[in-house]
């Protein structure tokens, strides 16, 4: 391997960051815009951590973008997404964003439908669960009461929660269901602090995207860390966090460096992090690591999808009386899923993606992918893309998944191997740790998580996370 | 520097912060929490962007003295001062 013994430039700094995820690179840009010293490390060749893009054959794919949550209407005060354009000095126009159509909830013989204007919802609700519409009051009022903006709120279960408000099961697992997939960590209940955070970035904001996904995200960064003057170095990961009477003494890099730094924030998961502690006997596996991961496919079409009658943004289904979010038996749970059209938001000025796209997101199990050999791996592949696809097509206005394929001019798939990879989260988890770290600290006084592991959620989420911890641990000191 | 030299500093560094708020009408001597949708992270801002681009330093406990413009102003001249005497 080739190694810049060049890098970093100096041999410390005020902050060290782990890696330019969403999270580190919105620290990296406050706090160099203030004047501290920091070297971001990070040690693939990309941006965007859990969120980036590649290329195959010239097509761009996002990984991750769905949708960018949390959308709100220009002018509207006060919400996670004014937060970070205002702490980046970031314009929103940069981000380009445009709202989805609208977007369902698809169980056997009900749908709940929603968009951007929340009432959507609660109309649907009322039509499909006329009984509930009290309790989903209550719900809604537990909800406004949660104070998000507590650091150490009690672990409580939302399950618990939903359930003294909404006697019929079917509802609660509907609204569990999108909420479920877009961001929790834990198998089969989530904590209510989470519930709310996701709750309000789907339904009471909402979704959107940039016209040129990701890439529109991670330019518009990338452009304000050059701006910064917070040195990043690519390609080069950390090693080792040495360890002295309870701080961080200096970060081992893999290029055979030594730097340190007074404080180090790292946006590699919580339980990755203590992994690279000197001090920490790490043994996998551990209650920390998370045992959600996701597999993708994606049919790239001849034509729009709307052109088949696809009307929506996003689907979020479930085919089974229950719906089930925890590590499935088998490599792949194909009763429940996303599908996802990026062609189907309201673009601007009568813009419109060439190509078609329809991507089916379902729950993997990455053990049992990851102990495949090369051969039986490829052919699984092939045979779970068709059965993902199946699945998900009884809840498109489509025949069969065939009617997809014969559009279908390109495909691709990743797993949760895939994420692994690319990302270095443990078993492929892409929401991280069941346990958040909430404030976070760590065992260590000058090493602190940000991002999904300290509890907030998405892009937007993940931002206002090295943000908030960027504020309270080094420029409010 | 006089007040209102500081008054229209600390304006200036409200719109970099919140470019999205309307700055025209604001009463020097209501707080600025109740004219505008300004939190706790844009008061921090106004501290760091005094610090950043004045080198006046504002402790945490003094945060409240920033309610308004007025006692920006009252608050900030002595600081000032020192700063162009030094």
């Amino acid at each position: 391997m080739n190694f810049n013994f060049n890098k970093p430039q100096k041999d410390h700094y005020d902050v060290a960051i782990i890696g330019a995820g969403m999270s580190g690179m919105a620290a990296a840009i406050r706090l160099a815009h203030f004047g501290k010293e920091v070297c971001l490390l990070e040690r693939h060749n990309v941006i965007g951590g859990l969120n980036s893009f590649y290329s195959i054959a010239g097509r761009k794919y996002d990984v991750g973008l769905h949708a960018l949550t949390n959308y709100v209407e220009a002018g509207t005060k006060g919400t996670p997404i004014v937060k970070i354009l205002r702490q980046l000095r970031i314009s929103r126009d940069e981000l380009d964003l445009n709202p989805q159509r609208f977007s369902k909830i698809a169980f056997p013989g009900i749908n709940l439908k929603f968009g951007n204007n929340f009432q959507f919802l609660e109309s649907e609700i009322d039509r499909e669960f006329p009984d509930q519409a009290d309790g989903f009051q209550k719900l809604l009022l537990r909800i406004y009461e949660w104070n998000d903006k507590e650091f150490d709120y009690p672990d409580v279960s939302a399950r618990e929660i939903v359930a003294q408000c909404l006697s019929n099961p079917t509802l609660v697992d509907m609204l569990f269901c999108p909420l479920m997939f877009y961001g929790n960590a834990r198998e089969n209940d989530m904590e209510f602090g989470q519930f709310v955070i996701l709750f309000k970035s789907l339904f009471f904001e909402g979704f959107a995207r940039p016209f040129e996904g990701i890439r529109t995200m991670l330019r518009t960064v990338r452009k304000k860390l050059k701006k910064s003057g917070a040195e990043h170095c690519m390609k080069l990961g950390v090693k080792k966090i040495h360890v002295d009477s309870s701080r961080v003494e200096s970060l081992e890099l893999e290029n055979g460096r030594t730097i340190s730094a007074d404080i180090v924030l790292s946006c590699a998961g919580w339980p990755e992090t203590l992994k690279l502690c000197a001090d920490i006997k790490f043994e996998e596996p551990d209650e920390n690591i998370g045992r959600l991961s996701f597999t993708e496919t994606i049919n790239v079409l001849n034509c729009q999808p709307l052109e088949l009658g696809i009307e929506d943004t996003i689907i979020f289904f479930n085919d089974s009386e229950r719906f089930t979010f925890a590590r499935p038996k088998n490599l792949v749970d194909a009763k429940s899923g996303v599908i996802c059209m990026p062609n189907n938001y309201l673009y601007s000025d009568g813009r419109q993606l060439d190509e078609g796209f329809v991507r089916f997101t379902a729950q993997a199990n990455f053990e049992k992918w990851n102990s495949l050999d090369d051969d039986s791996y490829q052919s699984e592949k092939n045979q779970w893309f068709d059965c993902i696809g199946e699945s998900a097509c009884k809840f498109l206005p489509v025949y069969s998944f065939s009617e997809i394929q014969k559009r279908t001019i390109a495909t691709d798939m990743f797993t949760p191997k895939t994420v692994k990879k690319f990302t270095g989260r443990l078993d492929g988890a892409v929401y991280g740790s069941p346990l958040k770290t909430k404030a976070g600290k760590t065992h260590l006084e000058n090493l602190y998580i940000c991002g999904t592991d300290q509890g907030f959620l998405g892009i937007i989420g993940a931002m206002l996370s090295g943000i908030t911890i960027a504020n309270r641990y080094v420029l409010r000191d | 520097m006089t007040k209102d030299d500081i008054k229209s500093i600390v304006l200036k560094i409200i719109a970099e912060i919140a470019p999205d708020e309307d700055l025209t009408n604001i009463a020097p001597e209501v707080r600025l929490r109740d004219q505008l949708e300004l939190d706790s992270m844009d008061f921090l801002d106004i501290v760091m962007e005094l610090r950043k681009q004045y080198s006046i330093e504002v402790p945490e406990a003094d945060y409240q003295e920033l309610a308004s413009l007025d006692s920006c102003a009252n608050y900030l001249e002595p600081k000032f001062a020192a700063l162009q005497g030094s």
